[in-house]
């Protein structure tokens, strides 16, 4: 059957496209026009030019911050993609197990952010958190809101602990989609378990791991409330990652111009490194379609 | 209505100006010619006139964080400059 093009379809996004100019277009906008002015408030703005960009461009602060966020997110994928590919492998494919997984996989999810960071906060604390206890207990000098290596591994294993499982959810429906009659081949083959991943399960798997990955590497990249409520930025400045420091820029300190600059270099980090992960995947998926 | 609230300047409201002609004029060359063209370019993967305008206007935004950052706070040759480099994108991407 051929099919029909018509393209008053097209008036059928125009909601869609109203609520995005309201939540996104507009706002960004007024990012742009905040970031060429200076302001003292009582919506008085003095021209800027470029003088907020050069100072975001060239301070040490900002370009700590950058390292810390970037890092931050490689870390969060190396972590959590081989991880939720293995727990995906490992969950049962049929039985009263799979509901079982599946809720226990999405519990994490639902919880929201603030509660998240809440829980950990007072789990790590050495004097009534289960786990800062124990750690001590144990002889181990565990302080996230003192020693900065610790404030690191609280924020990774927590966001490992909260996202994983989206990861998991998504490799696990990529690989119930696989037919059986692969792994029959691959058996009549002799295939090993590795070929058996190699080669079937991974390939099968590419399109949902492009969307972990880009959901996980933006969520990760622009993550705020956790760190913010476990440990503020600290110790020092340790996990002060990018969010973090432009809203104590934006509403800790009312450097409206400052931080709206910052916020359109982010925003164009975030636009470059989505692009290159989405380009670099759907052509690898397409190469090996 | 009042869009004091977005403290609008002249320079942005042309900023923003020429991104909404860009995307015209966009629509237009699509409706004059549906399909958009798409190639294999020299990044070795298929492009349409739409990622074409999407990499120079993000290119174009590198090209003057980096001229603000490691020139000058004169952006007129990073705008001549972008101009080329769309240029480029568009006839060999």
């Amino acid at each position: 059957m051929e099919k029909t093009y018509n393209n008053k379809a097209w008036f059928l996004v125009l909601p869609v496209l109203v609520l995005v100019a309201f939540s996104a277009v507009i706002p960004l906008m007024t990012v742009v026009n905040y970031s060429v002015q200076d302001t003292f408030g009582n919506n008085v703005f003095f021209w800027a030019g470029t003088e907020w960009f050069e100072q975001v461009l060239t301070s040490s602060r900002f370009h700590g911050a950058l390292i810390r966020s970037l890092s931050f997110s490689l870390v969060i994928l190396a972590i959590q993609i081989p991880l939720g590919i293995f727990v995906a492998l490992n969950m049962p494919r049929k039985g009263i197990g799979v509901p079982i997984c599946l809720v226990l996989m999405a519990l994490p999810l639902l919880i929201p952010w603030n509660v998240v960071g809440t829980i950990w906060q007072v789990f790590g604390r050495g004097d009534i958190g289960l786990l800062g206890y124990t750690l001590r207990t144990l002889g181990i000098s565990y302080n996230y809101a003192t020693d900065p290596w610790h404030a690191w591994i609280t924020v990774v294993v927590m966001d490992v602990w909260h996202w994983t499982s989206l990861v998991v959810l998504l490799c696990y429906a990529g690989l119930v989609s696989i037919p059986d009659a692969y792994y029959q081949a691959a058996k009549i083959d002799g295939a090993s378990r590795w070929s058996v991943f190699r080669y079937i399960q991974l390939p099968k798997m590419n399109r949902v791991l492009l969307i972990a990955v880009l959901l996980r590497f933006m969520d990760s990249f622009m993550i705020y409330t956790e760190p913010f409520v476990v440990t503020g930025g600290g110790p020092g400045s340790a996990t002060n990652f990018l969010s973090i420091d432009l809203v104590k820029m934006a509403i800790g300190q009312f450097d409206l111009g400052p931080a709206a600059a910052m916020s359109i270099v982010y925003f164009l980090i975030i636009l470059a490194l989505s692009w290159v992960f989405y380009t670099v995947m759907t052509n690898y998926d397409t190469a090996n379609r | 209505m009042d869009f004091s609230w977005m403290a609008w300047t002249t320079p942005t409201a042309l900023f923003f100006l020429s991104i909404l002609t860009l995307l015209l004029g966009m629509g237009v060359w699509e409706y004059f010619s549906p399909g958009g063209n798409p190639r294999v370019g020299i990044l070795r993967f298929e492009t349409t006139r739409g990622d074409r305008l999407f990499l120079s206007l993000l290119g174009s935004a590198f090209i003057h964080l980096a001229w603000l950052g490691l020139v000058s706070p004169n952006l007129w040759w990073a705008l001549a400059l972008s101009v080329v480099y769309a240029i480029g994108v568009f006839r060999f991407v």
